[in-house]
Formats: C-alpha cells, structure tokens, sequence
C-alpha cells in the first residue's frame, strides 16, 4: 500500500513523451518511430481490484454518529447507512465500500478523521 | 440545564457550575498526551496487517493531517467556551451558544473526548451502556458520567443536524 499524495490529474511526463489520464500515448515530435509497448498501467489497475474498506466496532462511537458518518463519506442514504451501522455493531464490522486501492485509502483517511475504526483489506 | 436551537445555533442555558466545568474540560480531555493507548485509539492503524513502509507512511502523510483536523475542531470548541469564563453571573444565568457552523467541530472535541477519556480509562462495553451509574462514587464514575454526558450532547447535535428535532428555544 502506498500513502503517498497522489498526483492529480494533468498529464505525467515520461520517457519523452506524454502520458494522458486515460493512459493514451502521445509519441515526442521526432522520437524514433519504434512503437511504444505500455502495459503497466492496465495492469496495475487490475491487479488493485478489489480492495475493501472495512469498519469495526467500538463501543463508544455513538450509533447515530456512525451512521451520519456513513451517509456523509460514502453518500449513503440512511437506510443502507444504517443497515451497515447494524452491521458494524451486532457483527463487529461491516465492509463499506469495494474497489480501487487509491480509492479505499481515501475513504479510510476520511473515516478515521471522523474517528471510526477503519482499514482497507485486500481481498484475496 | 436547558439545551434548545435558536434559529439556526444551540443554546445550552441554566447551566450549574458542575456541568459547566464539565464542559469546559472538553478540549484538555480530547488530548490524548501522555496515554498510549488514547494516543493509539485517536491515530489507528490503517489496515489490521499493515507492512511496516506502509504504516510509516501513513504515519509520516495522513497522520499530521489528522492531528491538525482534530487540533482545529478542539480550538473552535474552546473559542466558543469562553462564552463561560468570568464569573460576574451566576451559573444558572449563563447561556452557551453554539453557532451552527461550529457543530462539526463539536462532534469531533466530543468524539476525540470519549475515547480518550474511555482509552485512558479502560472501560468496559458493559460499563459504557450502565447509563444510570452514580458520578459520585470515584473519579472512574465520574469519567464515565463525563462520557455519557458528552454523548448526550453529541446525540443532541446530531438530531439538530439531521432536522429530527423539535426543540426551539422560542
């Protein structure tokens, strides 16, 4: 896992060229024309999938409180947002969310400023 | 005590001198100094098998942040209860106004207050949920009644937040 601020947006420069968010490859004006093979990014992206944001119980965080706090973060309405906080309290945890790394750890930071007990787990 | 929304702010009113101390202790409460384990609890781990370079990071990125996050609701909170200092009224005259824009950083010295309080004190699940516990008895009875009013105050926040309430001043 990797905290590092992420770059955002814009467009990375690499080896000469650039590279566009949607992974698109514009050749430098004048580079040799051997033909660029890019496969990290596919693969990195595939080999994110899933990662889950997972919530446990503490038995001081209030049960109202947890839910505002789902509603909030993960723009739950409050049934669902209750139905996990259920989850969290009679079970002991409740997966919130599922999907991309980079995604997950933004979800977890934004859930332990509210205080909650939060990790990301990798599916496996 | 009395606790009301007037117009869009909460007001506590009629406070005595025992809960206003109680409140005023809120943001030297929420400080988890000298008490690892509120220190852990305030600043958990990311992931329950977190790698070590992991959780360095973490540490080194998203903790500083979150320490600033906590430090400014704390600040608000004590801005908001110089309302109480002086002593030119009696208590039971004295009115704490929350503004509407301060209830986040309410809920949040609230929170951090809790579990720092509960971390420092070890309590059990048991003896969160014994809401009708004397606070006379001992310090550790009258850090959990400090927990279970703050909670009260958090729930009160919450219901204004969320429209559930009907509790106007006027």
């Amino acid at each position: 896992m990797s905290w590092r601020p992420q770059r955002r947006g814009g467009e990375v420069a690499f080896n000469g060229g650039l590279r566009t968010p949607g992974d698109v490859w514009i050749a430098p004006l004048g580079a040799v024309q051997e033909p660029a093979v890019e496969q990290d990014t596919r693969t990195k992206v595939e080999l994110d999938l899933p990662w889950q944001v997972v919530v446990h119980n503490d038995p001081v965080n209030l049960m109202t409180y947890v839910s505002m706090v789902f509603q909030r973060v993960f723009g739950y309405p409050r049934e669902k947002a209750e139905k996990h906080m259920m989850e969290v309290h009679q079970n002991g945890r409740s997966i919130l969310w599922s999907g991309v790394r980079e995604r997950a750890e933004l979800y977890v930071q934004q859930l332990h400023g509210y205080l909650l007990l939060a990790t990301l787990e990798k599916v496996t | 005590m009395e606790i009301c929304r007037r117009k869009d702010d909460l007001e506590i009113s009629e406070l005595d001198p025992f809960l206003a101390e109680l409140l005023r202790q809120i943001p030297a409460s929420a400080s988890p100094e000298g008490a690892p384990a509120a220190e852990d609890r305030l600043f958990s781990r990311p992931a329950a098998a977190c790698e070590l370079e992991s959780c360095a990071e973490w540490k080194l990125y998203v903790e500083p942040e979150l320490r600033r996050l906590f430090q400014t609701a704390t600040e608000t909170v004590a801005t908001d209860l110089k309302q109480l200092n002086g002593n030119e009224k009696p208590f039971a005259n004295r009115t704490l106004c929350i503004p509407a824009g301060h209830a986040d950083a309410w809920l949040s010295a609230l929170n951090q207050a809790r579990l720092v309080i509960a971390a420092k004190n070890e309590f059990t699940e048991g003896e969160l949920y014994d809401q009708y516990r004397s606070p006379i008895g001992s310090r550790r009875d009258l850090s959990l009644f400090q927990v279970n009013f703050y909670g009260f105050l958090q729930e009160f926040i919450l219901r204004e937040l969320n429209g559930f309430s009907d509790s106007s001043c006027d």
